[in-house]
């Protein structure tokens, strides 16, 4: 069997159902192969949108995401979407041509050095430069970014490779020395961590992605329900936990809500599960959660005690150690006063917003949360439109929320839409976008069109690079310094695609024009107009802790 | 402060450098490296001084090695008995009229003249880090030193 011919068998005995990629010069064995194999292939019209597409499915799915290009610039392209895979630990595969193994060194043509300009952006990555070691190459690569902390792996396959004749020996199991993630927590921390929970007055649980990776947001809601204690949840743990249970905080943080942030100020024991204390989440650091002893739970021990103080630690998945530590709580906790403290966070410090003459952001998301009734899949751009879709859609379910946490990456709402579109082709899949991030891979229009992806976009459009303007309105005394964007006309510019586009500028068309574009089968962009300056309340303003919001409109 | 770490890997191209690339993409720094083989030819040996402010950047540095793939097991001395050494060749200013001084200075088991010619000579030193200090103080006070180069500390526990 040839080189192109092994990949395609082992991505087949893998299970995988869907690659998303680019042809080139140095990928041609592969495509020649694709031609005749089972696997469905989408065609991007960037390496970049393939990137995303595979992450977005990887995250919608749970399963592995898979994208292909050529060598050299098909390589850079993939790097800002492996980039942000790896930031969010999400499980891909990015498969690249090299040039052919004798020319490597020689600045060929389309040639870089694509192990190297990826070394600390995917979990691990590989040169194949035998035929022989292509198989298990590819075996460990699925092996080793789905288990532990997952995340992107790269293999790079010199075209000669391709090519190169051998006999095909599927490796039966995986078995790699120098990689053992540990999967169950210690049992003794974890003991220890119940005695902890049961003499907590002002319990929080505080959730990340962890929880979704590990598919443990049953076991989070039991153990919230058994201490009883409030959960609120970083950008990434959106869905874990459901938004309109009484104990839900919801979002923590920069733009989280003001009664989650002073929760977490105020109280005693902070249970975090697949969180990592990010800058974003934590505000001034020395200031975060002054009086709270901190249980970390993660699969990466490199995440303890990177930020916080931590008192409790267990390494481990986070499914096993909660299936554990709930084994463990026998009776609820003492917290009847705490939870009364916290409605009255909640009762006093709501998320709000004025309605206007002109359409509020807000407003079109709770509109689109109304008109699926919770159901639709959610991605978006990064800025304004991303922070409103994280307070205003009250999602109740995990991969139902797909957003580009660590790496922030404008241009990933759309293709992460197809990618999870692809996965769930009878699912409604809404992009959240602003009128900036969705210029930034809008040529992805023609691969939906003609694979009949059909995502619904929200262009919440206020002519700014919104965000930037905020701050720039807030810190920089409105000195505002290339935010205005202009755009073309989205309605036209969809219908040259063969989509369809609808323009809103009155606040009573909003949820007509959403039902509308529920009805139509065919990719649709939704051309919000809305108040140019409306802003993203509460913030806390970077350096600042928790407790001090800016609340807007209080 | 600074630590000597080893750290055993997969004898395979580029891990070096993956290790490289995690301290300067983390902003560790390191100030001396040895790599080499071992009896096994698939396992390479990477012994490393790293400064680290406090005990918390130290264990950061050894949780971020051991997240790479290649990386088989880490080795921190700071707590653990063991001995270390470091060979440095150094050329002096040197004349034969001046090898009893010299030889006076030298300890035969861990420091000797290796090679003269004409107005210099390099001696071979071995030794753990402070006589090594000492020795290289006292050369360059009665000789002069005219180039150093060192190996970088090794350790075995």
């Amino acid at each position: 069997m040839i080189g192109a011919q092994i990949l395609i068998e082992c991505l087949k005995r893998e299970g995988v159902e869907v690659i998303f990629g680019y042809p080139g010069g140095q990928v041609l064995p592969i495509f020649d192969r694709l031609y005749d194999a089972e696997v469905k292939f989408i065609l991007t019209r960037h390496e970049q949108a393939a990137a995303h597409a595979a992450d977005g499915f990887a995250r919608a799915t749970g399963k592995v995401g898979v994208c292909l290009a050529t060598s050299g610039p098909g390589a850079t392209n993939l790097t800002t979407g492996i980039a942000n895979a790896y930031m969010d630990s999400i499980p891909m595969i990015a498969i690249t041509g090299q040039v052919k193994t004798f020319l490597i060194g020689n600045d060929a043509f389309q040639e870089a050095d694509v192990t190297g300009i990826t070394r600390p952006i995917t979990k691990h990555n590989y040169l194949v430069k035998d035929v022989k070691d292509l198989a298990k190459v590819v075996r460990e690569a699925f092996y080793i970014a789905t288990s532990g902390r997952p995340g992107p792996v790269l293999i790079d396959i010199p075209s000669d490779v391709q090519l190169a004749d051998t006999d095909f020996i599927w490796p039966e199991t995986v078995n790699i020395r120098s990689y053992n993630p540990t999967s169950f927590g210690h049992p003794g921390q974890i003991k220890k961590a119940a005695k902890f929970i049961a003499s907590a007055r002002k319990p929080v649980i505080y959730a990340g992605g962890g929880v979704i990776s590990s598919d443990a947001s049953s076991e989070l809601f039991e153990l919230a329900e058994k201490i009883p204690a409030p959960v609120t949840w970083t950008m990434m743990g959106i869905g874990c936990f459901p938004t309109t249970h009484k104990l839900s905080l919801g979002m923590l943080g920069m733009h989280g809500t003001a009664y989650a942030n002073h929760a977490i100020m105020e109280s005693d024991l902070i249970i975090a599960v697949g969180a990592r204390f990010d800058d974003r989440v934590t505000g001034r650091i020395d200031a975060f959660a002054p009086n709270a002893k901190v249980i970390h739970i993660d699969i990466d021990p490199s995440s303890i005690s990177k930020n916080v103080r931590v008192d409790i630690p267990i390494v481990g998945d986070a499914k096993n150690i909660l299936i554990e530590l709930n084994s463990h709580i026998k009776k609820s906790s003492d917290t009847t006063d705490w939870l009364k403290t916290v409605t009255g966070f909640k009762r006093k410090h709501p998320l709000r917003y004025k309605e206007g003459d002109k359409i509020k952001p807000q407003h079109v998301i709770e509109q689109i949360y109304e008109a699926t009734n919770g159901e639709a899949i959610i991605t978006t751009e990064v800025g304004q439109n991303q922070m409103w879709a994280c307070q205003w859609f009250k999602y109740s379910s995990p991969r139902t929320f797909i957003s580009s946490g660590g790496l922030g990456t404008m241009g990933f709402g759309f293709p992460a839409a197809m990618g999870a579109k692809v996965g769930f082709p009878d699912k409604v899949v809404f992009d959240i976008a602003g009128d900036g991030s969705i210029q930034m891979n809008i040529q992805e229009l023609a691969t939906c069109v003609s694979n009949k992806i059909n995502v619904k976009v929200a262009i919440l459009n206020n002519g700014y690079l919104g965000m930037v303007r905020q701050w720039q309105e807030l810190f920089y005394k409105r000195r505002y310094s290339q935010v205005n964007i202009t755009s073309p006309d989205f309605v036209k510019l969809a219908e040259s695609y063969g989509a369809v586009g609808i323009k809103i500028t009155n606040p009573k068309d909003v949820r007509p024009a959403i039902d509308k574009a529920l009805a139509i089968d065919n990719t649709v962009f939704l051309d919000f107009h809305i108040e140019p300056e409306e802003n993203v309340y509460p913030m806390v303003p970077a350096g600042e802790a928790l407790n001090r919001m800016i609340e807007g409109l209080a | 402060m600074r630590h000597t770490i080893s750290v055993l890997v997969e004898n395979k191209p580029g891990v070096l450098a993956r290790v490289a690339g995690l301290f300067s993409a983390r902003g560790y720094n390191i100030s001396s490296l040895a790599v080499s083989e071992t009896l096994d030819p698939t396992v390479s040996y990477i012994t490393m001084v790293i400064e680290a402010k406090d005990e918390k950047v130290l264990e950061q540095i050894k949780k971020q090695l051991n997240k790479l793939i290649d990386i088989i097991t880490i080795t921190d001395f700071t707590k653990k008995e063991h001995v270390d050494r470091e060979l440095i060749l150094v050329k002096i200013n040197y004349s034969s009229k001046s090898k009893a001084k010299l030889d006076s200075l030298l300890d035969k088991q861990v420091s000797k003249i290796i090679y003269s010619k004409g107005d210099s000579a390099i001696i071979e030193v071995v030794g753990e880090q402070e006589p090594l200090k000492q020795l290289l103080v006292i050369l360059n006070e009665q000789f002069g030193i005219k180039e150093l180069v060192r190996s970088g500390r090794i350790a075995m526990g």
